[in-house]
């Protein structure tokens, strides 16, 4: 690990200045991704901003009866907050279906969603990355790429986004408030990250320095009935091989609305805006839960060993909607 | 890389701090080169070894330890950042000598081979106990809103951040529930 000197800012205004005026400066929060990288050599600060004590670590409920999330609250808080267990299930479900109690611990809410990817490629600095190294090339694109992209992948990368959570957050619309050198700015998080295109090491839309402080959820009434469904290769304490983020609001039998995520899958957290299109006003049956998992997945490209995904997806889509179904009917 | 061997140094550039830690109820006070983990702090200059490196990567689990009373893997906390917080290692879970329940519960189940990575074990067994006492759900709970009943599939799941490569998970488990009917 190269040397870094560290600083523990008073505010979030000294902690955006700092990194905008340091180029190779990192914000440090829970740190067990950053630190991990550090320790591989795939990230190399020269300056770690430590906003662990800048009192963003409060949940708050906000007068529309959404929730405001500060950027440092624990996985492990927010996993088991009331409100978030009573009124945002999925939430729940997507956190403690990821890591480990002691990383949960740590991990943060706004670190969780600029974790980098697990690509064991981008972890292997003698490995070609163009996300660790622009223009070095793609190990993986014809590499071992079972565990990546199905969905809006390019030639210069077919990482995925690792995080459970950011697939729950971008099926609630949830809207993440910045701190950036120039302002405080909404971004709703559907616009947070990128597709990879020609340059898959520009990862979200943040203005440089930007610091996030907190992810506003907004209301979403029939979200006390959601789920969070993943499939890793062992039981616990892995990360999704794909997973399906899933809200459903029946009046009789007919979908009134529906809000669908899929995970594992693509370079973003992936908003299945096509699905839910096929469910809405129809009457909801097994069947029409698989054909709007088939109206999203018809733009999947998959690798050569990932095709697997597709059906997974698939089965999952199927399986989380007709669980919700069934509960709405209890 | 030497990590947590390194000295203060006046011309390092400003690359190492002073870190007030509290470990086991007792204060110390270090200069530690900023790239030192609570586990290299811990292990190298204050000589509690009872921490295990395993992995250094957050996956094994053999550094857990508890921080401000949560457990936590001291592998991927820099030190630096953790001036005036709390740390319980495995060293600090007996009191006067007396084991505790947990402890005693591992050692009469026969719930370790090696005992490289029982002190990670017992560090998070002691925490998972205090999360169900606190409600906290885990992934393998029913309702999310409902009681929390440790079960043995909760055990396994909530321990599923500590790795035993001699595989004594069934009397790991045997050992958690033991201590948690008997707390």
């Amino acid at each position: 690990m190269r040397p870094f000197r560290y600083h523990r800012p008073a505010g979030v205004a000294e902690a955006v200045a700092l990194v905008e005026a340091a180029p190779n400066a990192a914000y440090l929060a829970g740190g067990t991704n950053l630190v991990d990288l550090m320790k591989l050599g795939v990230q190399r600060p020269d300056l770690l901003v430590d906003v662990n004590r800048l009192a963003l670590d409060t949940v708050d409920p906000l007068p529309d009866g959404g929730l405001r999330i500060g950027a440092t609250v624990r996985n492990s808080d927010l996993a088991a907050h009331p409100l978030v267990r009573q009124h945002h299930p999925l939430l729940s479900r997507a956190l403690l279906a990821g890591a480990s109690g002691q990383l949960r611990n740590m991990a943060t809410t706004a670190g969780n969603l600029l974790q980098r990817t697990r690509c064991v490629y981008f972890q292997d600095t003698g490995r070609a990355c163009n996300k660790r190294e622009p223009g070095t090339g793609c190990a993986a694109r014809h590499g071992q790429n079972r565990d990546l992209a199905i969905l809006d992948w390019s030639e210069a990368c077919v990482a995925t986004h690792p995080s459970d959570l950011a697939v729950a957050l971008v099926a609630l619309d949830a809207v993440v408030e910045a701190y950036e050198p120039d302002g405080h700015r909404d971004v709703p998080l559907i616009e947070l990250h990128r597709s990879p295109g020609a340059h898959p090491e520009r990862e979200t839309t943040l203005a440089p320095g930007a610091l996030i402080t907190a992810v506003r959820v907004p209301p979403l009434p029939f979200a006390t009935r959601s789920t969070y469904l993943k499939v890793r290769d062992r039981a616990s304490f892995a990360f999704a091989v794909g997973s399906v983020a899933a809200a459903l609001d029946l009046e009789g039998d007919t979908v009134r609305d529906v809000r669908l995520a899929y995970g594992a899958v693509a370079h973003r957290p992936w908003r299945a805006y096509r699905a839910e299109g096929a469910l809405r006003g129809r009457r909801f049956t097994a069947e029409l839960a698989a054909h709007a998992a088939d109206v999203e997945l018809a733009a999947a490209r998959p690798l050569r060993h990932n095709a697997f995904k597709i059906p997974l997806i698939r089965n999952l889509t199927v399986r989380a909607l007709t669980d919700l179904a069934a509960a709405v009917g209890r | 890389m030497q990590n947590g061997r390194a000295d203060a140094d006046s011309t390092d550039g400003g690359c190492s701090s002073p870190v007030t830690l509290t470990i086991n109820g007792t204060i110390h006070e270090v200069t530690l080169d900023n790239r030192t983990t609570l586990l290299d702090a811990l292990r190298e200059r204050l000589g509690l070894t009872g921490s295990k490196k395993g992995c250094d990567h957050g996956q094994c689990g053999s550094c857990t330890v508890l921080l401000d009373s949560r457990r936590v893997k001291s592998c991927l906390l820099l030190a630096v950042t953790l001036d005036g917080r709390d740390v319980v290692t495995v060293e600090g879970l007996a009191g006067n000598g007396d084991l505790s329940p947990l402890q005693a519960a591992f050692i009469a189940h026969d719930a370790f081979q090696c005992g490289y990575c029982t002190p990670g074990q017992l560090c998070s067994a002691r925490a998972v106990l205090d999360e169900v006492a606190a409600g906290w759900p885990s992934a393998v709970t029913g309702d999310l809103t409902g009681p929390v009943e440790l079960t043995d599939a909760e055990i396994r799941e909530r321990m599923s951040g500590n790795l035993c490569r001699c595989a004594a998970y069934p009397n790991i488990v045997t050992a958690v529930r033991e201590a948690a009917t008997s707390a």
